[in-house]
């Protein structure tokens, strides 16, 4: 058969044509324009009005930006200055920072030390958000972390951290004391030890008021970019504790536990945070001791804690319903108690899979403190609304305000939302 | 060997209540409700001496008295003379107003930007993304605000329309768009409108019942009927052939430039609008995220089935693709809705009267009756709040999947 076949074909090629390369229409730029820009009449035309859309956008903003003034005193000067032209008026910016920043009532002289706290903050962050590539000893500056950031920025008498801090130093002693009785006696053991001292340690306080002291700053003269960042800081880390506590409340068997959790997640759930902060404002002063005097700030902090509280036990039970039965049943047949087959097994499977969801609650509550405007504090919002817009000198700049607060806002909650979403792929394991 | 597991028989002792697990959770949960009613007691008491020596009570009969206020957007009618009863009531359905609006048109912009963010478009993909990461990261106070300062800076002014050259001038004669807010025509029902009216309303009873009948020759006997033109033709011929048969009883009221102000037609206040915009954009990034998370669920062997099954790409969309794929999205949609209605609450930073506005602003500020007021402004928001999650509830059960 083959031999005739050879015979019968007249020409076969011995070697391979080399290589051509694609027509021009089938690679590079043109190819890549081709599939992703023009296929087909309706991609041909999203893309001609979306190029429309971003020439008109930029047309419009680029002169505006570009002619911004950056070094008058008022926006009537910048007026003057651009004679009737288009451009900004970014001077607002470059004259009010501090106020936009730190409020409009933080002595100018201690600037530094809401920075160094914010400094402070990053480097104390950094273990906990890079836990793999800081040394574990970095944990121990965390832990310290509230205190020095208290004493910067109320300012007073260190010793009043200080005491503080010695209590949970003492609580946690007391607790590891008495922990192998149970972990209930451990608790208690260890809030009796907190407790007393802190009341010793109130003599001390008492008796020294200037030990170290810097100059104390009410929690009223907060303000600016500054107060949405305490208040988110301070709201997330304080709820998110009390988040597993309530999660696991509504898990439980014992009926009572479960029903008060149940019942206070739905109704901080199905109310809005305005609501809380008019209670925070107005209704709470009722519930507190006569003659008590809470400023603001802390019950503002109170109220939100409890809101964001509500939402991560709903993000953690989300993830406690996730982890598979068999992780409960293997944590109880190696004799583990609650307690401890909790802690171990459970919580730390339970919270890796709800990271996405509680950066995600962590992310809107930070956007949740501008809220706090409209009770008249001084935030971000409260100012440019307040003291900036309504002053003389810059009455009717709105772009350029409101262009600043987008842009903090944007920097920092989508460098948190992008760090979720890094945390999420270096966790990822194969078996969950 | 069941001996080893059997729990030790004997008599009870008290140590038991601490040291036993099948008497500890009895223990706890009673130390937890003593601790409760302690709390409790403790405001409680705390709350009745503030209120002594305050000299004040609590009364709900300032509901009852003349609010004394005006409201400059109201549905229904409404004097300062009215109650604050009345007040509130006003606030509730603007409350409603806002978040109905806002609801259908963050569905469609968030429906719309998330099919585009899937689309194959590099440059539209880019554009989507940016919208829905800059409005997701932002507080919607802010947009709020900003929204409202575009309207008032950018819009013309009510007397720019005046004079023989104006500055700016309505849109089809019809619609004018000032920094006021928006003015459009409004129908005025005449003798015979309710006949057009019930018309309509029945030919679109009478599409639905066309769609379930195609649908179910479809099922069970195989038969193709076309839906669409028969659809379309429904809505709009027997309309308008009772509309011209009865006279044309409906016409049209236009908003006319009177003085310093349009008079006539339908006015929306610009902190609607502004309020309205704001929270359908915010919501709509939101909304994008979860159609785009949804679509892409519908995993795609499901689309090379039907398509290997012979169906066309449209109906491999409504009859394989989309009932999946809202299975996902719609339980998100709905807190998403849940959550512009509680956002709706901000209205008080534009000045729009909804409920926060009216019962919890002025309301509060005028009688100082602050506990009544925030307690009926919770009920309320935890009563929608509450009644759509049962809603939801029931959705879900409805579309959950039936395993063995």
């Amino acid at each position: 058969m083959s031999d005739t076949h050879a015979q019968t074909v007249a020409f076969v090629r011995q070697e391979m044509l080399p290589e051509q390369p694609p027509p021009a229409s089938e690679q590079g730029v043109i190819k890549w324009m081709r599939q992703n820009l023009f296929d087909g009449w309706l991609n041909t035309l999203l893309t001609v009005l979306s190029l429309y859309f971003i020439y008109k956008i930029v047309a419009g903003a680029w002169p505006w930006f570009a002619n911004g003034i950056w070094t008058t005193s008022s926006l009537a000067e910048c007026r003057e200055l651009l004679e009737g032209g288009v451009g900004a008026c970014f001077s607002v910016l470059t004259e009010r920072w501090n106020q936009l920043l730190f409020g409009f009532k933080y002595p100018p002289d201690q600037y530094w030390r809401p920075t160094l706290a914010f400094v402070l903050l990053l480097i104390a962050m950094a273990p906990v958000l890079f836990s793999k590539k800081f040394p574990r000893q970095m944990f121990i500056f965390t832990g310290l972390f509230p205190f020095i950031a208290f004493w910067l920025i109320w300012g007073g008498s260190l010793l009043t951290p200080l005491v503080a801090l010695l209590g949970f130093v003492a609580g946690y002693v007391a607790f590891k004391k008495f922990e192998y009785q149970s972990f209930a006696m451990g608790m208690i053991a260890g809030l009796l030890a907190t407790v007393i001292v802190w009341w010793l340690g109130g003599f001390i306080t008492g008796a020294a008021p200037g030990f170290m002291a810097l100059e104390a700053v009410p929690s009223r003269d907060l303000g600016g970019f500054m107060l949405n960042i305490i208040l988110g800081t301070v709201c997330v880390s304080l709820s998110l504790p009390i988040g597993i506590l309530l999660a696991l409340g509504r898990q439980s068997d014992m009926i009572i536990i479960k029903w008060i959790c149940v019942v206070f997640i739905e109704f901080i759930r199905g109310v809005p945070l305005i609501t809380l902060l008019f209670v925070a404002n107005v209704v709470l002063a009722y519930f507190l001791p006569p003659g008590t005097n809470f400023d603001l700030v802390l019950r503002v902090i109170i109220m939100i804690t409890m809101f964001s509280s509500a939402y991560i036990a709903e993000v953690i039970r989300g993830g406690l319903a996730a982890l598979p039965r068999g992780q409960y049943e293997a944590a109880d047949s190696l004799g583990l108690d609650y307690a401890q087959s909790t802690r171990l097994i459970i919580m730390p499977q339970a919270l890796k899979i709800s990271i996405p969801g509680i950066v995600n609650v962590a992310v809107g509550l930070f956007k949740d403190t501008v809220l706090v405007s409209v009770i008249s504090m001084f935030d971000l919002v409260g100012m440019i609304r307040g003291p900036i817009l309504a002053s003389t000198e810059w009455n009717g700049v709105y772009w350029e305000l409101w262009g600043f607060a987008v842009l903090l806002f944007f920097v920092v909650c989508y460098g948190i939302s992008q760090y979720s979403q890094w945390l999420e792929r270096e966790l990822a394991t194969d078996h969950r | 060997m069941s001996t080893l597991s059997d729990p030790p028989s004997g008599s009870f002792q008290l140590s038991m209540l601490i040291n036993d697990t099948r008497y500890r959770s009895y223990t706890f949960q009673f130390v937890a409700l003593v601790l409760l009613v302690a709390a409790m007691a403790y405001l409680g008491w705390n709350l009745v001496q503030n209120l002594t020596a305050a000299g004040l009570n609590i009364s709900y009969q300032f509901l009852g008295e003349p609010a004394g206020y005006d409201i400059n957007q109201t549905l229904i009618s409404y004097t300062s003379q009215s109650t604050h009863w009345r007040a509130s009531l006003v606030g509730v359905l603007n409350t409603l107003l806002v978040a109905f609006l806002g609801c259908i048109m963050a569905t469609i912009i968030g429906v719309v930007v998330g099919v585009l963010r899937l689309s194959n478009n590099w440059i539209v993909r880019k554009l989507t993304s940016f919208y829905v990461e800059i409005f997701r990261n932002v507080p919607v106070l802010i947009w709020i605000l900003i929204i409202m300062a575009v309207f008032v800076a950018v819009l013309p002014q009510p007397r720019d329309f005046r004079g023989d050259n104006p500055e700016a001038s309505m849109v089809l004669d019809a619609f004018a768009f000032t920094g006021r807010g928006f003015y459009s025509p409004a129908p005025i029902f005449g003798p015979g409108s309710g006949v057009v009216i019930a018309v309509f309303l029945a030919s679109i009873v009478g599409i639905f019942a066309f769609r379930k009948h195609a649908r179910k020759a479809l099922f069970e006997r195989g038969q193709l009927i076309p839906t669409f033109w028969p659809s379309v033709a429904l809505f709009f011929i027997p309309a308008i052939l009772a509309f011209f048969i009865m006279g044309r009883p409906i016409g049209l009221d236009y908003p006319e430039l009177k003085g310093f102000n349009f008079q006539g037609g339908i006015f929306m206040r610009n902190s609607l609008i502004a309020l309205w915009f704001a929270l359908s954009i915010y919501t709509a990034a939101f909304i994008a995220e979860n159609v785009r998370a949804g679509i892409l669920a519908v995993s795609k062997g499901q689309t090379e089935a039907a398509a290997s099954l012979g169906l066309r790409p449209n109906r491999i969309m409504n009859l394989v693709v989309l009932p999946q794929a809202l299975r996902v999205i719609i339980p998100p949609l709905i807190s998403h809705y849940l959550n512009l209605t509680k956002n709706s609450s901000l209205a008080i930073a534009v000045g729009y009267m909804d409920l926060t506005g009216t019962l919890g602003g002025i309301t509060l500020n005028q009688t100082g009756r602050a506990i009544e007021c925030v307690v009926l402004l919770m009920l309320f928001y935890l009563t929608i709040s509450l009644s759509i999650s049962a809603l939801m509830n029931v959705y879900n059960n409805s579309v959950k999947l039936q395993e063995r």
